[in-house]
């Protein structure tokens, strides 16, 4: 086949994906993770819903947290994971489109959990302090953080070349963590001259034990899981940059065949 | 870097004098976004309360319209990738495009702020004028260097406008909080008083900071290509 010798990728990481991986985005490593993530959230609703106690404020609606939290902190890792690929990327000694579609896709599980966490977060919020809002800081950054990575994800569809996306996505990753803490003391500031109650006082009441290991199989779960979706995610993005270029070196092989004939 | 910015900051300075599109369209704009707000918010009594918080919605507005329209002269001739072929300094273009930017903005905030001591009813007194001034001056800076750094990322694109208010608007939020705490401070509106507006302009001042460091930086490889 011609083809694959016109096959000049803009980074050789591409095609060595693309080969490696073959037809589908599994291997036996992600399956192995693939089912220690659903095993792990079946102990997750076992202790969730059944084993641990109802709270005593709080009574049923507590069970809830246990996807708030886990869906929490999987978001933040994710963004941290952005921008610490993103900063791999730009970094001349180690930069690969590799790291750029890793951010990427960690961005998309990130903005999915944030939505999830927000969501999560709104139905316990009217059932723990009867309203579905509060302007706290915490909260009012997350939903800032949420949307600040829906625009990530915007930038990354604005098309050009992968070098192109990445360079630019790279960027708006690093001004979103020099943003954030801005935005979130900011909010902080705002909040402390109201007298308003915040989340602190509710997270003070102590924990039973068996809350606290659910919380914790919640965290493991979720990280798996988000661990699970970001390199398949990762494997689809790199397939997808692959049949861009072979596309146009299909292309411009026809024309020049086209043009010898 | 600064003749750079110097030169591209009279050249478009120069282009707004003779289009005329700001005094035309952007004042006028503003202006009627300040007369909606007091048709949205009714009683008078609020519309006084709120004046100051008003006044700085209606800049982040004009600032989403002024940064498309500072982008859109350069993409529009492909006078930006001119610049770069020429080998003109990224960084100067930057600041040159900020000052501007911050030019424009500062004589539209005047407006608007006269506009709200004429239908909104917002009182000066001299003991917070310094703070009043000081506050005008970090806002527009800090508007104006946020703008520039994502509207270049914008003008990148063809035909993305859309994506400038979903990336701004979030970033100038701790402006759009600092600077109206600060203002309300300085006017008293509300019973505030003078001292618990400084707080509020060091926040500016970080933001400030931050983003002319960040953004001379970032506007090269944002707009690059």
């Amino acid at each position: 086949m011609p083809m694959t010798d016109n096959a000049v990728t803009e980074n050789p990481t591409v095609t060595a994906t693309a080969t490696t991986v073959g037809s589908g985005t599994g291997t036996p490593f992600t399956r192995v993770l693939g089912i220690a993530t659903i095993v792990s959230m079946a102990v997750l609703v076992l202790f969730g819903l059944f084993l641990s106690p109802a709270d005593v404020v709080q009574g049923e609606s507590v069970r809830i947290l246990y996807i708030h939290v886990g869906t929490v902190w999987v978001a933040y890792v994710a963004f941290g994971v952005t921008a610490l690929s993103s900063l791999a990327f730009l970094w001349k000694r180690t930069t690969s489109l590799t790291w750029d579609r890793i951010a990427g896709a960690s961005a998309e599980v990130g903005v999915l959990f944030m939505a999830l966490t927000l969501f999560a977060g709104a139905l316990w919020g009217r059932l723990a302090w009867g309203k579905f809002w509060v302007w706290d800081a915490r909260v009012t950054t997350t939903a800032f953080l949420f949307i600040t990575y829906v625009g990530y994800l915007a930038v990354r569809g604005l098309g050009g070349s992968h070098q192109q996306r990445g360079r630019r996505s790279a960027v708006v990753a690093l001004l979103a963590v020099l943003e954030i803490p801005l935005v979130h003391f900011s909010v902080k500031l705002w909040r402390g001259l109201h007298q308003d109650s915040s989340v602190a006082d509710t997270t003070k009441v102590k924990l039973h034990d068996l809350m606290l290991f659910s919380l914790f199989v919640a965290v493991i779960a979720f990280t798996l899981l988000f661990a699970w979706l970001v390199i398949h995610r990762q494997r689809v993005l790199a397939m997808q940059d692959a049949i861009e270029d072979k596309g146009l070196d299909y292309a411009l092989a026809q024309r020049r065949a086209e043009g010898e004939a | 870097m600064f003749r750079v910015a110097r030169l591209v900051a009279a050249k478009d300075l120069r282009i707004e004098l003779r289009s005329r599109i700001v005094t035309n369209q952007v004042l006028p704009f503003a202006a009627i976004v300040m007369v909606m707000f007091a048709f949205a918010l009714n009683t008078e009594a609020v519309v006084e309360k709120v004046a100051p918080g008003l006044v700085w919605l209606a800049t982040l507005f004009s600032l989403l319209i002024l940064v498309q329209r500072s982008f859109a002269i350069e993409t529009a001739d492909g006078a930006m990738d001119a610049m770069r072929a020429a080998g003109v300094d990224t960084s100067g273009i930057f600041l040159g495009k900020a000052l501007a930017l911050a030019v424009q903005l500062a004589v539209l905030e005047v407006i608007l702020l006269i506009a709200a001591v004429v239908l909104y009813r917002a009182q000066f007194h001299v003991g917070g004028l310094v703070l009043l001034v000081t506050t005008f001056l970090a806002a527009t800076c800090g508007l104006a260097l946020v703008g520039t750094l994502y509207g270049g990322l914008a003008a990148g694109v063809r035909g993305r406008e859309t994506l400038l208010p979903l990336l701004l608007l979030p970033v100038v939020a701790p402006v759009l909080i600092g600077a109206t705490r600060a203002t309300e401070a300085a006017l008293g509106t509300g019973g505030a008083v003078v001292a618990d507006g400084w707080p509020w302009l060091g926040l500016l001042g970080v933001f400030v900071a931050l983003f002319s460091v960040g953004g001379t930086l970032a506007f090269g490889p944002l707009i690059e290509e």
